[in-house]
């Protein structure tokens, strides 16, 4: 098998994505750990650039790096003393959870290059993104998830403000 | 030559398991949903490599409208999940899931 640039920027963003997953789950100072998760996100929206999902790709830098990111970073300064490094990052299971997520990677990575996935090798269209759009508003295709998660962003926004009111 | 469906896979799978391994080991809540957000990445790296290498020839979008749901469902959790944190650590000036143990048997 040959290697082409494809290869190599996908080894490099999955690298990027993996390193700051390790990062997130390694890393003591939990501040370093959100920057960490940054980094994970920009390398996974790297990996939708490579799927040709552009739409994705923003969607995902938007709202991960631009939103979530965010408001862990915020939570972590306004509960400020766990960045004290006495303090102990991780519980008695640390073990037991390596040991689970080795052996769940184990035998995943086992049931995946054991399967011989059926791929159809197609092109993807120019109007992608005009298509998808119309198909988040078509009666006949996904106009429902499409409202359910507005109603779902509408309630959630809601019990964020409610659950974190000062009484 | 393009990547394999396999490899994309295989990240995924590794990035699930970072996420799993951080949501089991991490006493701080904040810490366990960053490890839920990596979990949530790594289904929608998978729900879109299989769009991009079966789906795509059939001309429909299931992968990638279901990748945004996901998302949606992400930021409502990660916005609920930070408020309940803030919401504990108000109450009980920890957010240390071991010490925030009023429902436990």
């Amino acid at each position: 098998m040959t290697l082409s640039v494809s290869h190599v920027i996908f080894v490099v963003l999955s690298a990027t994505a993996l390193v700051g997953a390790l990062g997130v789950v390694l890393s003591r100072n939990l501040f370093r750990a959100a920057l960490f998760l940054v980094l994970s996100f920009v390398g996974v929206a790297g990996l939708y650039i490579l799927l040709e999902v552009e739409i994705l790709a923003m969607i995902q830098l938007l709202i991960y790096v631009g939103a979530i990111a965010i408001l862990i970073i915020f939570v972590i300064m306004v509960s400020r003393q766990l960045m004290s490094p006495q303090y102990r990052a991780w519980n008695q299971q640390r073990p037991g959870g390596a040991v689970v997520a080795v052996v769940l990677f184990a035998v995943l990575a086992f049931v995946l290059l054991s399967v011989t996935w059926p791929t159809a090798e197609a092109a993807v269209p120019q109007d992608a993104i005009a298509r998808l759009g119309r198909a988040l508003v078509a009666p006949d295709q996904f106009v429902l998830p499409f409202e359910v998660a507005s109603v779902l962003l509408l309630v959630a926004l809601v019990g964020a403000v409610v659950i974190a009111r000062e009484k | 030559m393009q990547v394999p469906l396999s490899w994309y896979l295989i990240v995924a799978a590794a990035l699930f398991c970072i996420g799993l391994y951080g949501v089991l080991s991490r006493r701080n809540a904040i810490a366990i949903l960053m490890g839920v957000e990596l979990m949530l990445n790594a289904v929608n790296v998978n729900l879109l490599a299989f769009w991009r290498y079966g789906e795509v020839a059939r001309g429909t979008l299931a992968g990638q409208v279901f990748a945004i749901i996901v998302i949606t469902v992400a930021a409502a959790e990660a916005a609920v999940g930070l408020a309940l944190v803030i919401a504990v650590y108000r109450a009980r000036r920890t957010v240390d899931v071991e010490e925030v143990e009023l429902m436990k048997l």
